[in-house]
């Protein structure tokens, strides 16, 4: 019961994320208003923002599984927590990727190290890649379950304490559009971007759901495999 | 036997067998030199004193580095740790321990590193050998906690830099902030991470070395 019910609601939610991301586009080049400064190129604001926010909730949801794993042994999560990390690790290329690319339309160069986000965001992703390292230099097992778990653990401790380290050494050139007073823009753009990271958060659960899925496929394979030839 | 006890028994296991065997600490020594004298010809002659306090807390991390790659090697050689892991003790004593005999390496080789830094490049201030001691503490509670992983490994000696370097990030900016001249917050800051870290491994080490 409960595997049909899993088997039916990756295509219901990959047909969500669909028509979602569908949303979102077109509400970022029909309807959302050009800003006055950076015109066109902002648009990526759209794309940008929500990638680096979702790859903060690829991270943290990874940790928050580890978390389980350690604390309450539950099966799975350590299979969970590495996924979630994966697409982390995907969604934090792209965001370093579009960044680049919008600071050297905005401000003229591919890299800035007086920028708080960017520089937070390398620190994350050499982190995280190193998670890998260490998950494929370790035979699989519970020891090396419980060895990712507190690394992922390391990882968002490390957030915002990287984040506070280097914005203690920096002056900044980072537009920062949500202060304390709300976000700094204009209605039709605030609703476009809830659209955007929705979608993008939307996107996340898709392709978790699908490489779980397919993790989890692999196990039982390798499960059968050893049972009928011992 | 007490907490206190096993960590000081432990520490001084590893203190003795290193002035038995000598393999540690002249490493550390000779590769901080070493370091010193590669940066003097890696940087022109007029660069600023900034710049060269960078190239310190560069070679601190490396030799530190150098020390914590080699922490582990006795337990694993000799198939220490599983009898330490199969004792009936609290685990998080093995890092204490571990992390103490780390740091009096780290100190000893930075009390000849520190003198020679001031005698090639510039004088270092009390601002700086405190934000040292700060960095110190926070390098051997993280790196011993990834020493330990690394080992496990099959990798080794090759994923330890890996493992550590990105978490030494904020280390290195509070080290160079504070030696630079902005003091009082980054050595707040060094502390503050020195705190949060040292806690998090003294939790979490249980969990790398047990084998369930």
């Amino acid at each position: 019961m409960t595997a049909a019910l899993a088997r039916n609601r990756l295509p219901a939610l990959a047909g969500a994320t669909t028509v979602l991301l569908g949303i979102s586009i077109a509400l970022i080049f029909f309807y959302a208003p050009d800003d006055r400064d950076q015109g066109l190129s902002q648009r990526i604001f759209y794309f940008h923002v929500p990638l680096a926010l979702t790859a903060y909730a690829c991270f943290g949801w990874g940790a928050w599984k580890a978390l389980r794993h350690l604390w309450k042994r539950e099966p799975g999560a350590d299979l969970e927590s590495y996924v979630a990390i994966h697409q982390g690790v995907i969604f934090g290329a792209l965001t370093l990727l579009t960044g680049s690319i919008w600071a050297k339309i905005s401000w003229g160069v591919w890299w800035s190290w007086s920028e708080t986000q960017l520089v937070l965001f390398l620190v994350l992703f050499l982190f995280y890649c190193a998670y890998f390292m260490l998950r494929y230099s370790v035979d699989p097992g519970p020891a090396r379950a419980n060895m990712c778990a507190v690394y992922a653990l390391f990882g968002v401790v490390l957030i915002p304490i990287s984040f506070l380290a280097i914005r203690l050494s920096q002056r900044f050139i980072h537009p920062v559009v949500f202060t304390r007073d709300g976000p700094q823009m204009a209605g039709s753009m605030f609703f476009t971007f809830c659209v955007a990271l929705v979608a993008m958060l939307a996107l996340f659960a898709t392709f978790y759901q699908l490489e779980l899925a397919g993790k989890r496929l692999d196990t039982r394979l390798r499960e059968l495999r050893e049972l009928l030839a011992p | 036997m007490s907490y206190a006890a096993d960590v000081v028994a432990l520490a001084r296991k590893d203190l003795l067998l290193e002035l038995r065997a000598k393999e540690t600490l002249p490493a550390m020594l000779l590769f901080v030199l070493a370091a010193l004298t590669i940066f003097h010809f890696a940087i022109p002659t007029d660069t600023s004193d900034v710049a060269t306090l960078g190239l310190l807390w560069i070679a601190i991390v490396f030799t530190a580095l150098l020390g914590l790659t080699r922490a582990f090697v006795p337990e694993r050689e000799q198939g220490t740790m599983d009898a330490l892991v199969l004792a009936t003790r609290d685990r998080s004593a093995i890092w204490l321990a571990k992390s103490v005999a780390v740091f009096a390496f780290l100190g000893l080789a930075e009390l000849i590193a520190l003198p020679a830094f001031s005698l090639f490049f510039d004088p270092v201030d009390a601002r700086t050998v405190a934000a040292v001691v700060l960095a110190d503490i926070g390098i051997c509670a993280v790196g011993t906690l990834t020493g330990a992983m690394a080992v496990a490994g099959r990798a080794r000696e090759l994923i330890l830099p890996l493992l550590f370097l990105p978490l030494a990030i904020p280390v290195i900016v509070g080290g160079v902030g504070a030696s630079a001249g902005a003091g009082g917050r980054y050595l707040l800051f060094l502390v503050l991470y020195d705190a949060v870290f040292a806690l998090l491994a003294w939790a979490s080490f249980e969990y790398v070395v047990a084998e369930t």
